[in-house]
C-alpha cells in the first residue's frame, strides 16, 4: 500500500473522528485506560463511529482498506513485528524479546514479560543502520538525538527491510510542513492550542531591561524584515544611530545582521550582537564604524568597549579571503578587540560524535574512557564557550560594553550572549527567565534549528550540537552553583528533547519570520504551554533566589565535568542508584503538601476555638457571669496562638526558603467564619491528605506493574502517599484537607473515591 | 632527646605566610611564627585574622628556597607540603632564622620515635563519655560476626545464640582468656552457630567457629591481633602450621559472615618453602570453611603470576579468581598513583586535554574501579552463590583489606553507619595489622626516591571507594563525606592514638591504649557526631550493588581539590538539604499534632452544638 497516501487519508479521517476514538497521538505516554466510545449507528471495523463522520468517509475507508488497522495504545500501527530482540549496550548477553510496533509517529517496543515499553519518536531518530545479518536475524541499529542507541534484531530480513524503509521515509521529512508538530494533538483537555504562544514577547523582555529609554530606542525599520530577515521585527539600537548608519551597517555585515542590543545591565553596560563585517582585505564602512561608536557611547561610564570575535583568529583571517572577516582595528576607535577561539560547528559536531563513541566503547576501561573523552575535545570546547561567556559577563559586570560576533552571528554568538546574560542576571536563572532567554537569543535573533538539529533533510555538514552545548554549559554552571537556578536537570533534558522532537512548533523554523510564515502559533502547540503544566517537575529543590549576583564560572579544567545525565542517560545501569534530585524534589513536594495541610488545620482549630469561646460567652451572658472571666479565657487562647506563632517563626528563623512566603500566616485566619467551625467533615479532611509518603527506595514498579527505571518520574499521590508512574497519576484535584484549594496530583483510585464522596 | 634541642628558633616575628586560596590567588598573613614540640603556629596576633596551627606530623616535605643578594643568603621561602594536601609557604627575612626554622621543621617532622608523637602528650579537654579503645573489643565484635545478629551499634550482644561448650577441650586456648579482658564472656568458650544458620535458611553449609588466643603473645603472627576467629575444629597447633605456610604468618581468618551464612576469609599468600608447596593444616582450615558447600573461591588481589597461589590439586574445591587492583598492586605503586593524581589536581591552570591525560596517566581512578570490581565479585560469590571466599594478595596487608572491607560495606548495612564504619576500620584495618605508621610516614609530596618502600596510600584508596559508593547511594550512609575526610586526615596526623603504630603488637608494647586517647572517643561525642551525619540517611537493609562502569566514577574533588578550588558549593548544598529534610520532619510532626488537636476540639464543638440543640 502506498504509505503516504494512507497517511494523508488517515490524518484526514482522524481529524474528523472524535478525540475519544483510538487515535491520540502523543509523544507522552498515553493513558492505557480506554474510554467507552459514544454509541452510534455507523460502525467501522466493529467500532462505532461518531455521528458527524459522514457515511462517505466510512465507506471510503472500508473500500480502500480491507483490514482493520491494528492499534497499540491508541496509536494506529503500520507494522507489527513479533519476536524482536532488543539489545542495549549493557545487556548484550540477554536481549529482551518482545514486539515491535511501527506507528506513524513512534517506534514502540514492548516487552511482554516485564511490561516495559520503549518509545522512540521518529523525529528523535538521528540515523538508522542495517547491520550485517546475524544468526538470530537482521539487526537494525537506531541512534537517537536523545542519545538513546538501540539495536533491534528482527527475525526475518524482509521484515527488517520493511521497517527500515518505512523509518527512512518517516524519520526526517523533506518539507518543513511535514513535521510532527502539524499533526500533534495533546491528550484530551491537557492544554489549549494557544497556550504558551503569548507567554513571551520580545518587547516585554526589553521592557524588563528598561529598554527603550533615553539611550536605546526601538528601530522600526525591520517591521517587514527589510533590514535583516533573520532578525526579529523589533530591534533595539542606540538613540544616536541614524537611518543611514543602520542601513549601511546592515549592508556591511554578513546576512545583514547589524549590531543590535540583546542585554542591558543595570550599570548601563550592554551586550550587542551582530555578524562578521564584510571587510575582506581592505573594505571599510564609515557608518558601521559610527554605529559601533554610537554603541560605545551608550555607556558613559567607560571610554572603551570590547568587540569579542568568538572565533579563533586563524578562522577570522581565513574568512577575509571570502570577502568577510573582522573589524580592522585601525578604523574603529576606542575599541579593544578579542579573539576568543571557539571552534566552528564542524569541529563541534565531530567532537560530540567522538564523545558518543567514548560512551559506546564495547569493553570500557577507565583509561579507555578518559583517553576517548580527551581526544573528543568536548570538555575543551565546553570550557571555551564558558570561558568566552565569562569574559563577556565579567566585562559587563565591570561596566564595559561588549559587541559579540562570530561568522553569521547565530551559533557561537547565540551561545555566549545567552550564557553571559545567564551569569549576569538572576532572572534568567528562573524557569520563566530561562525560557525568555531562549526566546530572545535563540528564537528571535535566529538560530538554524531546522539544519542544526536536523529537523528536515539537510546537508550533514549543517548539523551541529550548538544548542546542546548551550544546555551543557548551563548544566556546568548549575553543578557549580546548585542553589542559583530555579530549574533542575530534568528541565534541561526536556528542553533538549523537545528542541529535537518538533512535537511543538516552538523550535520549528530558523527565525521569527519563518515562524510567522508557517503560522505556527495557529497551527501548532507551544512547548511553553506544555511545560507550564509540568512546572513542579522542573523545580530545583535547593534553589535560593539571590538577586543581583554575578555567578562566576570556575574554569579550571578540573571543574568542567562530563554530563553523564545527558549523553549516557539511557544507560540506566551507570547512574547513581539513589537519584538525589528526585529524592529532594519529592521532599519538597511533601513539604508543600504538609504546609498546605497545616495551614488548613490551623484555620480549623482557630475557628473551633472561636466557636467554643463564643458559646462560652453566650453561656456566660445567659447565666450573667462576670465578663472578666471570659476575657481571661480568650486571652489564654490568644496567648497560645502567639506562642505557637513564635515557635513557628523561630523554627523558620534563619530560613530563607523560597516557600517562606507561603508559610502559614495567622493574620489571614478568618476567625469568624461559621462555616469552618462545623466539625463535620474533619475526618474526611484528615484522611484526604497523606502525612507520610511512601519512601522512594525499593519501589521498582508502579501499581500498574510498569517497571521504574532511572529516568522515569515517580510521583506521590497527595491523598494516599503511594507512588505511581507518570501514566497512572494523570488526575489532579483539590483536596478538602488543603487550605489553598490547589489541584494536586492524586492517583486514579483516590480520584474515584473522592468523586464518590463529593456530591 | 629533647624537643628543645631541635627547636633553634622557637619564636620569630615578621614572618609572611602564603596560604593556598581559590581563584589562583594567595592569602597572605604577616605574623609571629612559633615552633613547639608538636606544632607550628603562625598568628597575626589580631582578632579575625587567619591563624595557622599545623602538626609537624602533617608536614610531608619541606622545600627551602633561599633568597640570595649578591651571593649572600638574606632569608628565603620555606614551602611546606602537607599530608592533608595543602601547600603553604613561609617567607623569612633573615638567613640564620631561615636555616634554623627549616632545619627544625625537617627534624621535627621526621622524628621516628613513636613515643614522642603528639598523641602521647595530648590530653583531651573534655570528659570521655565512651572510651573508643574498649568500644570495639575484638571479643564483642567477633561475637557479632559469628552470630550474625545484632547491629554493631546495639550494645546488647547477649542476643547471640550460644551453645554449651561441650567441645571446649578442643579449643585449646579457649579458656583463660576471660581474665585478660576483664569481663568474662560466654563466647570465649566455643560455640556453634547451628541455631543462627537454622534461622537464616538452614541449607547454607555450617562451619563452627571459635575465638582463639593462640596469638596472644604475637608469636604466631606478628601483624595479627591477639584474638582471632578460626574454625572450631582446628587446633592451635594446626594454626601454627598454617601460619608458617603463609606470608608473614597471616593464616586464613574469618573476616565477615554474610546473613546467608557464607563466609569471607582473608590471609596472606601461601609460601613455598624449600620446594614444599603444601600444608595440610592450611588445607584443613579451608576444607572446614567449605563445610557442605561444593565450592569456594580464592580471590587474588595481587595479579596473576605476581603472587604465590594455592595449588589446584590440593585445593581442588576452590576456584581461583584473579582480580588485581593495579598492574602493580604494591602499596608504593598505589602511592605513586596518588601522587600523580594530586599533582594533576594542583595544576588548575593547565589545559583540559592535559588535565584529562594526566588524570588518566595517574591511574588512580583505575585503581578505584578495580577495587570496586574485585569487591563486587567477592560480594557476589557470597551473596548470590552463597560460597565461601578467601581473599589474599601478597602480604595480605593492603589490597586484601580494601576488598574485604568494601565487601562488608556493600553487603552489610551496619557498616554504613558511623559506628559500623568505625568497627569495620578497627577490625579490618587496625587490628588486622595494616601498617598505618609505615604507610603514612610519607605521603604524595615526598619525592619518589626519598620515600621508603613501605609507604603507601592504600587507606586513601579505600576511602575513595567508599566515596564512590556514597555518590551512588547518597541516602544509604549514616555519615557524610566529612567523616571520610576526617578519617583521611587523622590517619596521617592526629592527636589521637588510634592510627599509631603498625600492628597490635606495637600498640600493645607501647601501651597506646592507656597512654593515648582514641579517635573514636572524640568522634562519638554527640556534638562532634552531629557534624558528620548525612541528612538524607534512611537505613537501607539491602545489598548496595554499585555501578562499576568507568563513566560512573567521580573524582573526589571535595578532598583532592579542596585547597585549590572552592568547594563551598558542596557545603551550601548539604546545608540546604539538611534544612529541607528538617523542615519536612517538622511539618510532619506539626501536622500530626494539629490533627489531634483539631479532632479534640471538634468533639468539644460537637458537644456544644448538641447542647444547644437540646
Amino acid at each position: 500500500m502506498d504509505f503516504t497516501r494512507f497517511m494523508n487519508k488517515f490524518n484526514e479521517i482522524e481529524r474528523q473522528l472524535s478525540p475519544t476514538s483510538a487515535l491520540r497521538l502523543s509523544f507522552d505516554n498515553i493513558s492505557p485506560e480506554t474510554e467507552e466510545p459514544p454509541e452510534g449507528n455507523k460502525r467501522l471495523w466493529g467500532v462505532p463511529v461518531p455521528p458527524f463522520v459522514s457515511e462517505k468517509v466510512v465507506s471510503w475507508i472500508e473500500e480502500e482498506f480491507n483490514e482493520a488497522p491494528i492499534y497499540y495504545n491508541g496509536n494506529c500501527v503500520l507494522k507489527k513485528v513479533e519476536n524482536v530482540r532488543m539489545i542495549d549496550r549493557y545487556n548484550t548477553k540477554n536481549p529482551t524479546v518482545g514486539t515491535l510496533y511501527l506507528t506513524a509517529t513512534h517506534l514502540i517496543f514492548v516487552e511482554p514479560d516485564s511490561n516495559k515499553e520503549t518509545w522512540i519518536l521518529h523525529m528523535h531518530i538521528a540515523n538508522i543502520e542495517k547491520l550485517p545479518l546475524s544468526t538470530t536475524g537482521s539487526p537494525l541499529l537506531i541512534r537517537c538525538k536523545t542519545f538513546l542507541s538501540v539495536t533491534f534484531v528482527i527475525p526475518k530480513d524482509s521484515e527488517c527491510h520493511d521497517v527500515y524503509t518505512s523509518l527512512i521515509k518517516l524519520f526526517q521529512p523533506v518539507s518543513i510542513n511535514k513535521l510532527y508538530c502539524f499533526n500533534y494533538q495533546p491528550a484530551k483537555d491537557d492544554f489549549p492550542q494557544n497556550a504558551g504562544w503569548d507567554y513571551f514577547k520580545l518587547d516585554a523582555e526589553f521592557k524588563r531591561l528598561r529598554v527603550p529609554n533615553d539611550i536605546w530606542t526601538l528601530c522600526t525599520m525591520n517591521e517587514k524584515y527589510d533590514l535583516c530577515d533573520t532578525y526579529p521585527r523589533q530591534i533595539y539600537v542606540p538613540q544616536e544611530a541614524t537611518k543611514l548608519m543602520l542601513i549601511s551597517s546592515s549592508r556591511f555585515r554578513s546576512k545583514g545582521r547589524l549590531p543590535a542590543l540583546t542585554y542591558l545591565h543595570a550599570n548601563k553596560a550592554s551586550i550587542c550582537r551582530c555578524s562578521q563585517p564584510l571587510s575582506g582585505f581592505s573594505a571599510r564602512c564609515l557608518e558601521d564604524e559610527q554605529m559601533l561608536e554610537a554603541i560605545r557611547k551608550t555607556n558613559p561610564n567607560t571610554d572603551y568597549m570590547y568587540v569579542v570575535d568568538t572565533r579563533p583568529r586563524i578562522n577570522a583571517i581565513a574568512n577575509r579571503a571570502a570577502g568577510k572577516g573582522y573589524e580592522n582595528e585601525a578604523f574603529y576607535e576606542n575599541i579593544k578587540f578579542h579573539f576568543l577561539g571557539i571552534e566552528n560547528i564542524h569541529v563541534q559536531r565531530a567532537s560530540l560524535q567522538k564523545v558518543l563513541e567514548a560512551c559506546e566503547q564495547k569493553t570500557p576501561t577507565m583509561s579507555g574512557f578518559l583517553n576517548a573523552l580527551e581526544s573528543s575535545g568536548w570538555l575543551k570546547h565546553i570550557r571555551s564557550v564558558l570561558g568566552t561567556s565569562s569574559f563577556i559577563a565579567n566585562a559587563v559586570d565591570k561596566g564595559v560594553s561588549v559587541v559579540v560576533h562570530c561568522s553569521d552571528g547565530w551559533d557561537r554568538t547565540a551561545q555566549v550572549c545567552s550564557l553571559a546574560s545567564l551569569m549576569l542576571d538572576p532572572y534568567y536563572r528562573t524557569i520563566k527567565g530561562f525560557q525568555a532567554l531562549i526566546e530572545k537569543d535563540w528564537l528571535a535573533f535566529g538560530h538554524k534549528f531546522s539544519e542544526r538539529c536536523g529537523h528536515i533533510q539537510t546537508e550533514a555538514r549543517e548539523v551541529s550540537p550548538i544548542f546542546t552545548q548551550f544546555l551543557d554549559c548551563t548544566w556546568q554552571l548549575m553543578s557549580q552553583r546548585s542553589d542559583a537556578f530555579e530549574f533542575n536537570e530534568r528541565f534541561l533534558l526536556i528542553l533538549h528533547d523537545h528542541v529535537h522532537s518538533c512535537q511543538f512548533g516552538t523550535f520549528v523554523g530558523n527565525c521569527e519570520k519563518d515562524r510567522l510564515d508557517l503560522k505556527l502559533a495557529e497551527r501548532t502547540y507551544s512547548l511553553w504551554g506544555f511545560m507550564s503544566n509540568h512546572l513542579n517537575e522542573y523545580i530545583n529543590p535547593l534553589y535560593k533566589p539571590v538577586m543581583d549576583e554575578l555567578i562566576k564560572a570556575n574554569l579550571a579544567p578540573q571543574c568542567i565535568k562530563f554530563w553523564r545525565g545527558m549523553y549516557s542517560r539511557f544507560e540506566s545501569g551507570i547512574h547513581p542508584r539513589e537519584p538525589l534530585g528526585d529524592v529532594l524534589l519529592d521532599s519538597k513536594e511533601h513539604c508543600n503538601s504538609l504546609e498546605d495541610h497545616v495551614q488548613h488545620l490551623t484555620k480549623r482549630i482557630a475557628s473551633f476555638k472561636n466557636y467554643i469561646s463564643k458559646s462560652a460567652k453566650k453561656l456566660q451572658d445567659a447565666t450573667t457571669t462576670k465578663p472578666s472571666k471570659e476575657t481571661v479565657s480568650n486571652e489564654i487562647i490568644d496567648n497560645k496562638y502567639n506562642y505557637d506563632k513564635k515557635l513557628s517563626e523561630l523554627s523558620a528563623a534563619d530560613d530563607d526558603h523560597p516557600l517562606k512566603a507561603n508559610n502559614m500566616s495567622f493574620a489571614n485566619l478568618s476567625l469568624n467564619s461559621e462555616q469552618t467551625a462545623s466539625p463535620n467533615g474533619l475526618t474526611d479532611e484528615i484522611t484526604a491528605v497523606a502525612v507520610d509518603w511512601k519512601p522512594m527506595r525499593n519501589v521498582t514498579a508502579c501499581s500498574c506493574s510498569t517497571p521504574f527505571d532511572q529516568f522515569s518520574k515517580k510521583t506521590h499521590c497527595w491523598r494516599c502517599g503511594e507512588i505511581f508512574c507518570e501514566r497512572c497519576i494523570d488526575k489532579s484535584m483539590a483536596l478538602p484537607g488543603q487550605d489553598s484549594g490547589k489541584a494536586v496530583p492524586v492517583c486514579r483510585s483516590c480520584f474515584r473515591t473522592m468523586q464518590k464522596n463529593s456530591p | 632527646m629533647e624537643f628543645a634541642d631541635l627547636i633553634k628558633t622557637p619564636k620569630l616575628d615578621g614572618v609572611l605566610l602564603y596560604l593556598p586560596d581559590h581563584d589562583n590567588q594567595q592569602a597572605t598573613v604577616e605574623g609571629t611564627l612559633c615552633i613547639t614540640g608538636h606544632h607550628l603556629l603562625l598568628s597575626a596576633r589580631q582578632e579575625n585574622t587567619q591563624e595557622l596551627w599545623l602538626l609537624h606530623k602533617n608536614i610531608d616535605c619541606v622545600e627551602k628556597k633561599p633568597r640570595l643578594m649578591q651571593n649572600i643568603v638574606t632569608g628565603g621561602i620555606i614551602t611546606l607540603k602537607c599530608k592533608d594536601l595543602r601547600i603553604i609557604s613561609l617567607e623569612i627575612r633573615y638567613a640564620k632564622e631561615f636555616f634554623n626554622v627549616s632545619s627544625s621543621l625537617e627534624a621535627l617532622s621526621a622524628i621516628q620515635n613513636v613515643e614522642l608523637e603528639y598523641p602521647f602528650f595530648y590530653r583531651p579537654m573534655y570528659a570521655i563519655l565512651e572510651d573508643g579503645y574498649t568500644m570495639f573489643r575484638p571479643e564483642l565484635e567477633f561475637g557479632k560476626l559469628i552470630s550474625g545478629v545484632g547491629a554493631p551499634s546495639s550494645p546488647n550482644v547477649a542476643a547471640i545464640n550460644v551453645c554449651t561448650p561441650s567441645t571446649s577441650t578442643t579449643a585449646a586456648a579457649g579458656s583463660g582468656s576471660g581474665g585478660m579482658i576483664g569481663i568474662p564472656h560466654p563466647l570465649q568458650n566455643g560455640f556453634t552457630m547451628d541455631a543462627a544458620a537454622a534461622v537464616t535458611g538452614g541449607n547454607i553449609p555450617v562451619c563452627e567457629w571459635r575465638i582463639t588466643n593462640c596469638n596472644k603473645d604475637f608469636s604466631v603472627c606478628a601483624t595479627y591481633g591477639a584474638m582471632l576467629i578460626v574454625p572450631k575444629a582446628i587446633t592451635d597447633e594446626q594454626i601454627a602450621l598454617s601460619a608458617s605456610f603463609r606470608d608473614g604468618g597471616r593464616f586464613p581468618v574469618l573476616s565477615y559472615r554474610h546473613e546467608n551464612g557464607a563466609t569471607l576469609m582473608r590471609s596472606a599468600q601461601p609460601l613455598s618453602i624449600q620446594g614444599i608447596k603444601r600444608c595440610r593444616a592450611d588445607e584443613a582450615i579451608l576444607n572446614l570453611v567449605l563445610g557442605r558447600s561444593k565450592k569456594g573461591f580464592i580471590v587474588d588481589t595481587w595479579g596473576k603470576g605476581k603472587s604465590n597461589t594455592e595449588t589446584d590439586q590440593h585445593y581442588s574445591q576452590w576456584k581461583k579468581v584473579n582480580r588485581a587492583i593495579g598492574n602493580v598492586s604494591s602499596p608504593a605503586s598505589i602511592l605513586d598513583s596518588f601522587g600523580k593524581l594530586i599533582d594533576a589536581c594542583n595544576d588548575i591552570s593547565c589545559t583540559t586535554d592535559k588535565w584529562l591525560s594526566r588524570l588518566e596517566n595517574s591511574g588512580w581512578l583505575n585503581l578505584v574501579l578495580n577495587s570496586l570490581n574485585a569487591s563486587c565479585v567477592v560480594a557476589q560469590c557470597l551473596d548470590q552463590e552463597g560460597s565461601p571466599v578467601l581473599v589474599h594478595g601478597a602480604k595480605g596487608l593492603d589490597s586484601t583489606l580494601i576488598v574485604t572491607s568494601l565487601v562488608q560495606i556493600i553487603l552489610n548495612p551496619d557498616c554504613r553507619t558511623v559506628r559500623g564504619l568505625q568497627a569495620l576500620i578497627e577490625r579490618e584495618w587496625i587490628q588486622a595489622g595494616h601498617p598505618f605508621a609505615s604507610r603514612h610516614r610519607y605521603s604524595c609530596y615526598t619525592p619518589h626516591q626519598t620515600r621508603n618502600k613501605n609507604s603507601g596510600a592504600t587507606f586513601v584508596l579505600f576511602l575513595d571507594c567508599i566515596y564512590q559508593l556514597y555518590t551512588q547511594f547518597p541516602c544509604s550512609f549514616e555519615f557524610s563525606t566529612q567523616l571520610l575526610i576526617l578519617l583521611f586526615e587523622h590517619s596521617y596526623f592526629s592527636q589521637y592514638g588510634t592510627f599509631l603504630c603498625d600492628s597490635e603488637r606495637e600498640r600493645h608494647e607501647l601501651r597506646v591504649h592507656t597512654r593515648t586517647t582514641s579517635l573514636w572517643s572524640y568522634l562519638n561525642r554527640p556534638d562532634v557526631l552531629q557534624t558528620l551525619l548525612n541528612p538524607l540517611y534512611e537505613p537501607n537493609a539491602n545489598v548496595i550493588w554499585p555501578s562499576v562502569a568507568p563513566i560512573s566514577l567521580e573524582l573526589w574533588s571535595e578532598l583532592y581539590l579542596r585547597w585549590v578550588i572552592d568547594q563551598r558549593n558542596i557545603a551550601t548544598t548539604m546545608a540546604q538539604i539538611q534544612e529541607l529534610v528538617t523542615r519536612e520532619k517538622e511539618l510532619r510532626t506539626q501536622a500530626i499534632k494539629l490533627r489531634k488537636q483539631a479532632l479534640e476540639l471538634s468533639q468539644e464543638v460537637l458537644a456544644l452544638k448538641n447542647d444547644k440543640d437540646v
